[in-house]
């Protein structure tokens, strides 16, 4: 059976290093499997943290040759074993311990955004009208797992840590949901440019590329997003349009 | 075996725990874009061998007047506008256009921050700098320009879709014109079909369209316009990459056609 050597980051959020485990490897294996395998024979202590190994609840996160993935899904033999493959939690999260880190301030961030408010009901019953092609748009968002790894290679908070003026990719995701359904009345748009940051995003897609979900995220929410702020606070001509539009 | 030296906050410019050639793209961009630019600041200033025939460089159209000593044929204009700088040549009135709407193009723009400004130089790889202001504040706030420059960017492409139908019809030897077929035709049929392919793609059209509404069903020219938009939109950068090469393609077979190095190659 062949072998592989996992250079894992062992440590807590005061100190720590990486450490080289070997162990054995087969066909079909993936990064968690290994990960689980050093757990279970050398480092009974590797804090790990995961749930489905069916890539679907999102919790294990962590970046493998410097590459944000979820370990459950990422096949060994989809990368190179001749040399050490570091296993490293994210960066742009607290570490607690080894590959756990604390994504809570992913959820105070989704708090802060304006949740669904629908129009009246459409029918007596309490119940809503609307059309597939209108829900299109927004149904690719709700694949979302809230893995958090697009959040992570984000350099605006990676890189800049402006998690204070910045909610991220993910939530640039939902927002988009939500701003865009067909059936949605509330207006997002002042706190996306004013205290969400989306002006920080300068589209350099890392976000997209990370998704496990393989949502468009630059593409299909983050620029129509940005189009819809320049709308409201960037076009002269769109702004002269609303003062002289007759109110409806 | 333990690894003291590796730390997980080393932000160091260039940083990164990837094994795989990430500098290999942004590099790419780097050569393509500087070639380009440098090209189109030559092309601009050197004002000669723009036209063949019934062929008109891309980058001299429209073509509002002829350089002094040439009469191409193509100058909307009957000559140099008198109060104009002897210095300013015709084309450099013109490619503030499409040059503008390609430099605040969304696709370019990620592109570019990355090659040129490491802002980043790849995902997980560190930054030169530690400050960042985002396109959220001066002076990149001014992309927001993107739309306006999206409005004379489709006024080129009915430009140049028009130089492509005036490239079929060449001089008779009688003082007429007559239908006919070259290479430089194909070249720049080509040219107005790629430029139109990443104009129309364009993500603020996609937005104008339909982009701008919650609901489309009950408005079937927007929906059908919107997603035509989105379809050549999830190829943008394609389209970007293809037009940028094509158009200067474009201006090197005219400008080799002018200078006698190629002959034309007549089909029809
Ligand atoms: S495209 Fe924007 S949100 Fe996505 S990783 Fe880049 S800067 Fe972050
Ligand atoms: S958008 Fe994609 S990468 Fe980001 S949290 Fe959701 S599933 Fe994960
Ligand atoms: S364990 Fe659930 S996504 Fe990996
Ligand atoms: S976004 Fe690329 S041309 Fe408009």
């Amino acid at each position: 059976m062949a072998t592989a050597t996992f250079r894992i980051w062992r440590g807590d959020a005061n100190e720590g290093k990486f450490v080289d485990y070997e162990t054995e490897v087969s066909e079909g294996m993936v990064v968690l499997d290994a990960v689980h395998k050093i757990q279970a024979e050398q480092a009974n202590d590797l804090a790990v943290r995961w749930n489905c190994k069916a890539g679907k609840c999102g919790s294990c996160s962590a970046e493998v040759n410097g590459n944000p993935k979820l370990m459950c899904m990422t096949r060994l033999n989809e990368i190179p074993l001749d040399a050490p493959v570091t296993v490293e939690p994210m960066h742009a999260f607290p570490l607690i311990k080894d590959l756990v880190t604390d994504v809570s301030w992913n959820f105070e961030v989704k708090k802060k955004i304006k949740p669904f408010n629908p129009r009246p009901a459409d029918a007596d019953d309490g119940t809503w009208r609307m059309a597939q092609e209108d829900i299109d748009r927004v149904q690719e968002f709700r694949k979302c797992i809230e893995c958090y790894l697009c959040q992570d290679v984000c350099h605006v908070l990676r890189e800049h840590d402006l998690h204070d003026k910045f909610i991220g990719p993910r939530f640039f995701v939902y927002a988009a949901a939500l701003e865009m359904h067909p059936l949605d009345t509330e207006n997002r748009l002042e706190e996306l440019k004013n205290t969400d940051g989306i002006g920080y995003c300068n589209i350099t897609k890392c976000c997209t590329k990370v998704c496990p979900e393989h949502i468009t995220i630059t593409d299909n929410a983050i620029i129509p997003l940005k189009e819809r702020v320049v709308d409201q606070f960037y076009d002269p001509i769109k702004k002269l349009f609303r003062i002289f539009r007759p109110k409806q | 075996m333990n690894h003291p030296e590796l730390t997980l906050t080393d932000r160091r410019f260039g940083q990164t725990r990837r094994h795989d050639a990430w500098w290999l793209q942004p590099l790419a961009v780097f050569l393509g874009l500087s070639v380009f630019g440098l090209y189109s600041l030559w092309v601009v200033f050197q004002g000669d061998h723009y036209h063949h025939g019934p062929y008109l460089s891309p980058f001299y159209a429209p073509l509002l007047f002829d350089p002094a000593g040439h009469i191409s044929g193509h100058s909307w204009l009957a000559g140099r506008p008198d109060w104009l700088p002897l210095w300013v040549p015709p084309s450099l009135l013109i490619l503030w256009a499409p040059l503008g709407f390609r430099f605040t193009c969304y696709y370019y723009r990620g592109a570019y921050y990355k090659a040129f400004w490491a802002d980043p130089p790849s995902c997980t790889v560190s930054e030169p700098r530690k400050e960042y202001r985002g396109e959220g504040s001066f002076p990149l706030i001014i992309q927001n320009v993107h739309r306006y420059f999206l409005y004379f960017a489709l006024i080129f492409v009915v430009i140049l879709a028009y130089d492509a139908w005036k490239a079929l019809w060449f001089d008779n030897g009688n003082g007429g014109k007559s239908f006919g077929i070259g290479i430089g035709t194909l070249i720049l049929t080509g040219n107005a079909i790629l430029l139109g392919g990443y104009t129309l793609g364009c993500h603020s059209l996609r937005h104008l369209v339909g982009g701008i509404r919650d609901r489309l069903s009950g408005a079937p020219i927007r929906r059908t316009a919107y997603n035509c938009v989105s379809c050549l939109n999830r190829r943008h950068m394609l389209w970007a990459w293809m037009s940028l090469c094509w158009v200067g393609f474009s201006d090197v077979y005219v400008r080799l056609c002018s200078m006698g190095v190629l002959s034309d190659w007549r089909i029809l």
